[in-house]
């Protein structure tokens, strides 16, 4: 049994270990700060802070929207970092998407519906790249999951990252520097200030506050399971052990009469 | 009747199913009373685990595929849809995504104990070859199914480990444009992989079931690796293994669970959460974690053609395994030298891994040509150290070493069940 223990522990650990990240990162680039999210917390049980990622969900709206898509996500999923049905009407409503052709056949557009995905704020990717110098926004649907470093790595490009550059580095025009962006020359402008929204529940909008909750938001967009997926983890892993104890117990029962 | 089986059933409707098709009975032979060694340790519950995790990855990729468009365009699309709209499409993908990775970790387990109890020895040969088949159609299986979500690594994985082929003489450019459907990568290669991820488990289904029927022709081995010798030394299937089985079993869905539920994406990487583009390649190649040894095998030899002969021949060299070991000795608790053996096996084969997950550069190239030299060493070095080794003394019996000396107990194995040891070994 130990040995056994053993080895399915070593085989474990050999596939994170070596499936862990293994991208060095640069040696001029900082290390990522760590930073505590809400869904790491309680042994990485947590759940998604929903006033924060209702806040990162504002500054999504009223900042990165402007550039970056999100086509994975539809208003009504905004039900998952706790808007109401009304709320998530109103905030649809605002928004104009691709409608049915009219009758002469012509394209017509149309307030979005909850049902509708984000809509797009460039028509097509060459749209995005002659608005943006020439470079494509990403999607940020799975963005957050798609980077090394996840919720870290948005909050410090975004919320500490653009500094001035060291002496002697020329930064390419157009371009700007950011400490954490690999390679140092980003085509996104500094997206975020201080005050570049008004938060509705008197939070105070500092860059990091609202670098910290657009990551939030972020993770939720590429996780959007993250909560339902805990839940029931928690029960089902409670059933097992559970299980496992009194399945035990019947071995041990069953075996009592053996000399083994 | 004529032609009909005699079915000891009572119950009247089994035993008239049981006497046309005598499933029932067969059921109640290979599973009931199946004479089974009584010192199993945990270590032979995993092949019933790994067939645990061929069902359920099944189950879950039957109702994947009702969801799943294999088409270039479609295929990234379609999997965020499971993941976002399908009901309980997240635990769908995540139960089928983690279950590759369980089903390695289950299966190279079930791997190390076989050749640390020498299960691949005389008369097992067969049931250790259809188990090496059985790892290369998972490796297969595995690899097509990466291929399926269409991310960055899915696309570059593909392109990488099908232009291997390339390396074959003459007609292996031949061979990567029939695996491609194409001159690249594309919508027939997605095509194809689906319709062959979706075809091979069942064909694992039918070696599993060779697989098993020569276990129970030749009955299992045992941690002391020493031939069962007479009833004394068995329990019947049921209930022992059947009890130990289910402890196994419910230790295995715990920790499953614990990694769909709480680390579902640990074994996963970031960049296949970025659409397939066949324009930018990514900064790093590299295949799953399970399949990281072979890959630092691949890199670590300079010629290509020679790579790949030997990561073919890294996993092909398993079939002459059990020609390869001269020792008449079984189990590694009685071979101080192999024993010593398998577990630097197992150190070399971490190291190949970490290796294979790192960029071939500066000290990776040595110690990955090391670990190389030593895998194969390993192989090339057994017929000589069963001729050297001194194994040190067999135990008589399996019943034997557990029976401590008792006031007044014979030399029975304890109380058995009445009808427990009734039935000799052989087979139908």
């Amino acid at each position: 049994m130990k040995g056994c223990v053993i080895v399915m522990a070593g085989a474990l650990a050999l596939g994170a270990g070596v499936a862990a990240p293994h991208v060095a990162r640069a040696a001029d680039e900082p290390a990522l700060p760590h930073m505590k999210w809400s869904w790491q917390k309680n042994f990485g049980l947590g759940t998604i802070d929903r006033a924060s990622a209702q806040r990162g969900f504002q500054v999504y709206n009223e900042v990165c929207s402007a550039c970056h898509s999100m086509k994975y996500m539809a208003y009504r999923n905004l039900e998952g970092i706790g808007l109401t049905e009304a709320q998530i009407k109103a905030v649809a409503a605002t928004k104009t998407v691709p409608g049915a052709p009219d009758d002469e056949g012509k394209p017509t557009t149309r307030p979005a519906l909850p049902s509708d995905h984000f809509a797009d704020p460039f028509p097509n990717d060459n749209a995005a790249r002659a608005a943006n110098n020439g470079a494509l926004p990403p999607d940020q649907s799975l963005l957050l999951s798609a980077r090394e470093g996840h919720a870290d790595y948005i909050y410090a490009l975004v919320g500490k990252g653009y500094v001035d550059a060291p002496a002697g580095v020329k930064v390419p025009d157009g371009l700007y520097y950011n400490t954490y962006f690999p390679g140092h020359f980003i085509h996104m402008p500094p997206p975020l200030a201080d005050g570049s929204v008004t938060y509705a529940d008197g939070t105070k909008a500092s860059v990091a506050q609202e670098a910290h909750d657009v990551a939030t938001f972020l993770y939720f967009a590429s996780y959007p399971e993250n909560d339902q997926r805990k839940h029931l983890g928690v029960r089902v892993a409670g059933f097992l052990v559970l299980l496992t104890g009194v399945t035990y117990a019947v071995k041990r029962r069953v075996w009592s009469g053996i000399d083994h | 009747m004529a032609g009909l089986h005699t079915s000891d059933f009572k119950n009247p409707v089994v035993r008239w199913i049981d006497s046309r098709l005598p499933l029932f009975t067969l059921m109640s032979k290979e599973y009931g009373q199946f004479p089974t060694p009584k010192n199993f340790n945990y270590f032979w519950n995993f092949g019933a685990l790994a067939t645990i995790n061929l069902l359920i990855m099944i189950a879950t990729g039957v109702f994947l595929a009702m969801n799943y468009t294999p088409t270039a365009t479609g295929a990234f699309d379609s999997v965020q849809r499971i993941m976002r709209d399908v009901n309980y499409g997240w635990l769908l993908r995540l139960v089928h995504m983690n279950g590759a990775s369980m089903f390695f970790i289950l299966i190279y387990v079930h791997i190390f104990r076989g050749m640390y109890y020498g299960s691949y020895k005389a008369p097992r040969e067969l049931l250790w070859m259809t188990g090496v088949a059985l790892l290369l159609l998972l490796m297969a299986t595995a690899f097509m199914g990466y291929v399926l979500p269409w991310g960055q690594m899915s696309y570059w994985g593909a392109t990488v480990i099908t232009n291997l082929f390339g390396a074959i003489p003459l007609v292996g450019q031949w061979i990567v444009t029939l695996l491609w459907g194409g001159f690249a990568v594309g919508d027939p290669t997605l095509n194809r992989f689906f319709s062959l991820h979706y075809l091979l488990p069942f064909i694992i289904f039918g070696v599993v079931f060779l697989h098993v029927v020569a276990l129970h022709i030749t009955g299992s081995n045992n941690p002391l690796g020493i031939e069962v010798k007479s009833e004394q030394d068995t329990v019947p299937f049921h209930p022992y293994y059947t009890a130990k089985d289910s402890v196994g079993m419910c230790v295995y869905f715990l920790v499953f669970a614990l990694i769909v539920f709480l680390r579902p994406y640990i074994f996963s990487e970031v960049d296949n959460n970025i659409p397939a583009n066949v324009l930018q390649t990514p900064n790093e190649i590299v295949p799953e974690w399970y399949l990281l040894p072979y890959y630092a095998i691949l890199r670590s030899v300079p010629d290509k053609l020679a790579g790949v002969c030997c990561m073919f021949g890294s996993i092909l060299v398993l079939f002459v395994l059990p020609w390869l070991d001269t020792s008449p000795v079984r189990s590694a608790r009685f071979r101080p030298i192999y024993r010593i053996m398998m577990f630097a096996l197992v150190a070399d084969m971490v190291l190949l891994g970490h290796v294979g997950a790192n960029r071939p550069e500066g000290l990776f190239i040595l110690e990955g040509r090391i670990g190389t030299v030593l895998y194969f060493a390993f192989y090339a070095a057994l017929p000589f150290v069963g001729w050297l080794e001194r194994p040190l003394p067999l135990p008589e019996s399996i019943s034997r070493p557990v029976l401590p000396p008792r006031s007044g107990g014979g030399g029975g194995g304890g109380p058995l069940p009445a009808g427990v040891a009734a039935k000799p070994m052989e087979k139908a």
